[in-house]
């Protein structure tokens, strides 16, 4: 049992944590908010000198190869993001668009793309929800249909985070089977300016953005088939592994953003004064605040549950680890949520305070990949981390 | 013991439903049932309609506009309107500062101000708060300084809402030092219009303006505008804690939030199955059902026994509606936006309000969702927050 971090992973977390200090407060925040494409180039640029863009492949392809995929150097990572609540398209770029190349793609994909995304010059996203799918993977209506030299895809997209500014966006497509079957998923690289493909780009609540893609007979190359051109529709546990990924790097993005968020809180409980003391020598704020407490280290612990369960061999254990992860990091981020903005009074109300902030991110984490109820009945069905017996 | 209503009291209620189904206008209706936002002029609007069918103020005496319904009419009235649904008529006027003038205004203020109020001539606002007087209201510092046949103000106050579309406000002001702080403090109505005041916009995390900041810069505010007696306007203020006992749990909108959540989930599937249908849901959705009936019948309670309680007596099982209500009312806000899933995050501001041209990019129904959540987190924090109704109860109650 160990859960501390090698000095390698000491390093990077001071170099994070020093860079979000400083290049991230409340007031720079607002500044990339206002970009046109919602967050700061110059952190992407930033990100990429540091190695974090590539943070998750091997170093023949521009990244930093680590043993694991760089799974606790992820979280390291998405901790900190979650204290800074970065804009940046870190999570569908390095983790979803270039975690799916990484893992399915052919040599040839991953050489195309990515050292690109490794120096920041490319950004991706993953296309996978749609209106009626409702945080099933499987639920896939957008079809491929073989064409000449190709696929020609053709559907709608929604959801597709940071769909707004990326390059190319990577579409689940169903090449046969009915519209959940697990069969007949293929993955097919999009570039966002083919003709065809369609934009339409929001913010969403948490100031972060997204676009909902349409894709009306798109053209795809058949060597833009991700994986072998030979079997492309058995992408489905590919996608799923990605997603427990990315799942596993929210978890520890929901982490930071509850720690800061308890922070900045028990900040103000000592500097608030009401009735001539401190906020918080009233005791049930005390123990409000050691609620907060309990919380926020459940939700760490299951954290580092993910990190260390997400390259589980066994899909299974994998998925039921994951889903455990994030129905503690959904609560914890609920419960939290709530209580900072409760504690705070008037002012965590407001958009120009932080605090509020903190609650928008983590309740829209809420809805990311499948909710609480989908997570509660996945681990349920696949019968609960602890076997029956007597 | 009886839980139905006579059969006067049904005839009441039939009598209310039928005119709300006609009266209020359409595109009101629309926007309350897709959960958006209503404007300054449909707030209006309706409140004009209720007046000129004499409802605009029913607890209010009759000489004044009011009713003599008495409290379960009056309950059941509220319901009603909440159902239907119906925007709220405005709260600083018809049970703030209506009330207290009625209560402790001179007769010129009445005569001039409660016409004007009942009708929404006069748009209302409340400036009691400040940055270092929240819970701790009695230490409020913005000062009127009396000069001649004018107060001066100096100061500021904060998270007063809707100040940007009122024509005045209710404010309290420290018109003296000494003694306790609740003993230096007066009730002054002051035209928001008037020189050296000034209101600053304070957006809150749903992304919209509700509130503001307002600065007083000697504002010269005539003497004849002060309520009641120098130093007396905590009394006054506090007057209407523990008053207002029909309605305040908000039972109504919190049973149409449910109505919509069951409704709108039957649209959403989850594979083959409506989400409406998947146990997990129901149960849910249940659980918040039995805590509603658990409250509506001590709101019912409450109703009931304030028709034996002396006109104006507080009842402190009041503050439990709120407080039980305010959890209810953030918790049906939840659910909606879980039945909306990823789509509530989706911001589409124009929505909110009904002024879109384009149509949404996912359901209608949800782009409200996550505003009406976010929002809904201040019901624990405004008018005394959850923390300080419970010290409120464990004092007065349970006597701790
Ligand atoms: C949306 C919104 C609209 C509002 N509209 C108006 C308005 O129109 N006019 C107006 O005058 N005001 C308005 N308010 C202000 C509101 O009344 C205050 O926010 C409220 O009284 C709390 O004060 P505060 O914000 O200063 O928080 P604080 O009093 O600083 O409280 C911070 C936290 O400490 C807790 N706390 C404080 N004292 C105690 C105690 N003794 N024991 C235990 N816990 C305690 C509180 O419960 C809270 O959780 C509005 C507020 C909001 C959020």
């Amino acid at each position: 049992m160990d859960f501390d971090f090698n000095d390698e992973q000491r390093m990077l977390k001071e170099s994070v944590d020093q860079l979000i200090a400083d290049r991230y407060t409340f007031e720079q925040r607002k500044t990339y908010m206002k970009d046109g494409s919602g967050f700061s180039r110059e952190m992407w640029n930033q990100y990429a000198e540091m190695g974090l863009l590539g943070l998750p492949f091997d170093e023949k392809y521009g990244g930093v190869g680590y043993a694991d995929g760089g799974a606790v150097e992820t979280m390291i990572v998405m901790e900190a993001f979650g204290r800074g609540l970065t804009l940046e398209p870190y999570l569908a770029t390095v983790v979803l668009g270039g975690g799916l190349v990484n893992l399915g793609g052919t040599d040839a994909q991953r050489e195309a793309i990515l050292p690109k995304i490794a120096d920041g010059s490319l950004m991706l996203a993953f296309a996978y929800e749609e209106a009626q799918s409702r945080y099933n993977l499987a639920d896939v209506a957008t079809t491929a249909k073989r064409d000449a030299d190709g696929w020609l895809i053709t559907g709608e997209k929604n959801f597709v985070m940071h769909g707004n500014c990326a390059d190319k966006i990577i579409v689940s497509a169903r090449i046969s089977g009915d519209r959940t079957s697990r069969d007949g998923i293929g993955l097919f690289l999009v570039d966002a300016k083919a003709p065809g493909v369609s934009r339409k780009s929001y913010e969403t609540q948490d100031g972060q953005r997204a676009a909902q893609i349409k894709l009306s007979g798109v053209k795809v190359r058949s060597n833009d088939a991700l994986g072998n051109d030979g079997d492309p529709g058995k992408a489905l546990p590919l996608i799923e592994k990605v997603a427990d990924n990315a799942l596993a790097a929210v978890a520890a993005e929901g982490l930071g953003a509850m720690s800061a968020a308890h922070e900045v809180t028990l900040e103000y409980l000592r500097t608030r004064k009401q009735f001539g003391v401190a906020i918080g020598s009233f005791q049930v704020l005390q123990h409000r605040a050691v609620d907060v407490l309990v919380s926020l280290e459940q939700a760490r612990s299951m954290a580092y549950f993910a990190t260390m369960m997400v390259n589980d061999p066994d899909p299974v254990e994998r998925g039921k680890a994951i889903s455990a992860a994030t129905v503690q990091m959904r609560r914890s981020g609920k419960f939290i949520g709530q209580q900072v903005v409760q504690l705070h009074g008037g002012i965590g109300m407001t958009l120009e305070y932080k605090i509020g902030h903190y609650f928008k991110r983590l309740t829209a984490m809420e809805s990311l990949l499948g909710d609480t109820d989908h997570h509660l009945a996945a681990l349920a069905r696949a019968g609960g981390l602890i076997e029956a017996g007597v | 013991m009886d839980l139905r209503f006579t059969s006067d009291e049904i005839k009441f209620r039939d009598e209310v439903r039928a005119f709300f189904r006609t009266a209020l206008p359409a595109s009101i209706r629309r926007k309350m049932e897709l959960g958006q936002r209503v404007s300054k002029e449909d707030t209006v609007t309706w409140q004009r309609i209720l007046n000129a069918k004499g409802w605009a103020v029913p607890s209010w005496p009759v000489e004044w506009g009011g009713t003599d319904w008495g409290p379960v009419k009056t309950y059941i009235f509220k319901e009603e309107m909440q159902l239907a649904p119906a925007p709220d008529p405005l709260s600083f006027n018809v049970s703030m500062v209506g009330p207290v003038l009625i209560a402790f205004g001179s007769e010129a203020q009445k005569k001039h101000f409660l016409p004007k109020v009942a009708n929404l001539d006069i748009w209302f606002c409340q400036g009691f708060s400040e940055p270092g007087a929240g819970s701790d209201l009695a230490s409020l510092r913005t000062a009127a300084k009396r000069e001649g046949d004018h107060y001066i103000v100096n100061g500021q106050k904060i998270w007063t809402s809707r100040a940007h579309h009122a024509d005045w406000m209710f404010c309290l002001v420290r018109t003296s030092s000494e003694g306790k702080p609740q003993q230096g403090i007066s009730y002054l109505l002051i035209d928001t219009k008037t020189p050296g005041l000034t209101i600053r916009p304070i957006h809150t995390i749903d992304g919209e303006h509700h509130f503001n900041e307002v600065f007083f810069d000697n504002v010269r505010v005539p003497a004849e505008n002060i309520v009641g007696e120098e130093n007396r306007g905590w009394t006054y203020a506090k007057y209407l804690l523990g008053h207002e006992r029909v309605g305040i749990a908000r039972i109504g909108a919190a049973k149409h939030r449910i109505q919509r959540a069951k409704a709108l989930a039957a649209g959403v599937m989850i594979g083959d199955t409506p989400l409406s249908e998947t146990p997990r849901f129901r149960e849910k959705v249940a659980s918040i059902e039995v805590e509603l009936k658990a409250l509506e019948i001590t709101q019912m309670r409450v109703v009931a026994n304030s028709v034996r309680l002396p006109k104006g007596a507080a009842d402190p099982t009041s503050s439990i509606l709120k407080l039980k209500g305010t959890e209810l009312q953030q918790a049906t806000t939840e659910i909606l936006m879980e039945v909306a899933g990823a789509n509530a995050m989706i911001r589409e501001p124009e929505h909110l309000w009904g002024t879109a041209t384009e149509p949404s990019i996912g359901p209608e129904w949800t782009t409200t969702t996550a505003a009406d959540y976010f929002y809904t987190r201040a019901a624990s924090i405004y008018g005394g927050s959850n923390e300080i109704q419970k010290n409120v109860i464990a004092k007065r109650i349970l006597e701790l």
